[in-house]
């Protein structure tokens, strides 16, 4: 099996309650990155950060134009701004026109992180009311990376997962409570 | 490297030796996107024929450079930012007998404007001349005219508002079918003119530079090459003025420009932030 080492993650309505309920479980020794595009549709990301820095176990930061890709680290996509991982490991933002109607995109977030990591990053498309982060994971999986979708019976809003699974299709489909789970066994050593 | 990426450093090569157009500079992953979207828009089925087309199609290097440079800017973008302009800078420029204002990267122009109506209410205009400036063409006949589509004047509004407007939005245009039309007098003290932030040089002596959401499009080398440009434009104790997410502290020149407001990415040249003696 690939050891993976990075993890990508999408979600929109509903997104900020299931992040709280994922990111709990991941182990404090990941040593991948994590990044995270949510639609929060707020003007300042910042009530995102601190919302799901209070319950996870990983530190969450606001992801910084330049900045170095951290590992064991939780990165949020800025509100306004596209994220984009350049194929050396740092972050860039772009204003460019929205992407389904989304900036930030999740579709922009995988696409890239994609061509970065090829198959050692896992994409984890979740609840969500549209169809942003379908054509990203398959951009994810087409590079051999790893595609997690949340089960829609379970997820606040299915448009999103169902989405991804029409579109990308998934490695495996899971309910919010084994994500973590997974992603630990596909990251630690 | 894959193939893909070997076709897009080929294009970057076509683009500077044909035209001088030079985007190497360029943060890769979103170039690889805009040039993508290139592809999709004008159907050229792939890197190679958008290749083809930039050699030997006269005239097809303002689409491209259009494409490249896709505009975005929008009236009071982060209102916060014009209130402590209005409420920070301004007076400080006021002291000034002339001032110039540089806005790198002007796109379709609507920053200049939401500025010249800061300078107006503030009553800074008369003494006042904006170098707006780009370095595509089309983005630059686009804010000359000031016409731009109504569906966004709400949204505007609402940002003039947040920045302390004193009157109403509505006062500076004028609305006719899907268009509002800006008040032409926004314009007169404004020059809007080419000007490329990765070949070009200093052209002027500004008490304000605003280059907003330019730089996260650089690479590290040519964020140093403008914000050093900016350097020497600037006058000692003169303001710049980044985008909300920009972060200078990776530059090479950082220590030459102090904090006014470090969240508002408001800054001031002279590593020792002196108060300006005009």
């Amino acid at each position: 099996m690939i050891r993976r080492s990075a993890i990508v993650m999408g979600c929109s309505a509903g997104g900020i309650t299931a992040l709280q309920r994922v990111l709990p479980g991941l182990d404090r020794r990941l040593p991948a990155p994590v990044v995270v595009c949510c639609h929060t549709g707020s003007a300042n990301v910042s009530l995102l950060v601190e919302l799901i820095g209070q319950v996870s176990s990983l530190p969450v930061i606001e992801a910084r134009e330049r900045a170095r890709v951290e590992p064991g680290t939780v990165h949020v996509a800025p509100s306004g701004y596209h994220l984009l991982v350049e194929e050396d490991l740092h972050f860039s933002l772009s204003v460019d026109a929205k992407v389904s109607f989304a900036r930030p995109s999740i579709d922009v977030l995988f696409e890239t992180a994609a061509d970065a990591w090829r198959e050692r990053v896992v994409g984890v498309l979740m609840t969500g009311a549209n169809g942003d982060g379908a054509h990203g994971l398959a951009s994810i999986r087409r590079n051999g990376g790893y595609a997690v979708v949340q089960d829609p019976d379970e997820a606040e809003a299915k448009a999103m997962p169902l989405a991804g699974l029409r579109i990308a299709g998934a490695d495996v489909c899971l309910p919010l409570d084994a994500i973590a789970i997974t992603l630990n066994e596909l990251c630690l050593p | 490297m894959d193939v893909e990426d070997i076709e897009i450093e080929l294009f970057v090569s076509a683009m500077r030796l044909r035209h001088g157009y030079d985007f190497s500079g360029y943060a890769p992953a979103s170039l690889k996107r805009r040039v993508q979207q290139l592809v999709r828009v004008h159907g050229t089925g792939g890197i190679g024929g958008l290749i083809q087309r930039v050699l030997h199609e006269d005239g097809f290097v303002t689409a491209a450079v259009e494409g490249l440079s896709v505009p975005v800017s929008e009236m009071f973008r982060d209102p916060s930012v014009f209130r402590a302009l209005r409420d920070k800078v301004l007076p400080v420029l006021a002291s000034y007998p002339q001032v110039n204002i540089w806005q790198a990267g002007c796109a379709h122009g609507q920053e200049v404007y939401s500025l010249a109506i800061l300078l107006q209410e503030e009553g800074l205009y008369e003494r006042t001349r904006i170098y707006a400036t780009d370095f595509n063409d089309a983005a630059l006949a686009v804010a000359t005219e000031g016409i731009y589509p109504a569906r966004d004047a709400r949204d505007w509004s609402r940002g003039y508002l947040e920045a302390g407007g004193r009157q109403s939005f509505s006062d500076y245009y004028s609305a006719r079918y899907e268009f509002i039309r800006l008040d032409p007098g926004l314009r007169r003290n404004v020059t809007f003119f080419n000007h490329n932030l990765v070949t070009d040089k200093v052209f002027c002596e500004a008490q304000l530079i605003l280059c907003r959401n330019v730089l996260i499009y650089f690479d590290n080398a040519l964020q140093d090459r403008t914000l050093g440009l900016f350097r020497d434009s600037l006058v000692r104790g003169g303001f710049l003025c980044l985008g909300s997410r920009e972060n200078i502290e990776f530059s090479a020149v950082a220590a030459e420009f102090a904090s006014v407001d470090g969240a508002l990415r408001i800054y001031r040249a002279g590593s020792s932030a002196r108060p300006s003696t005009p």
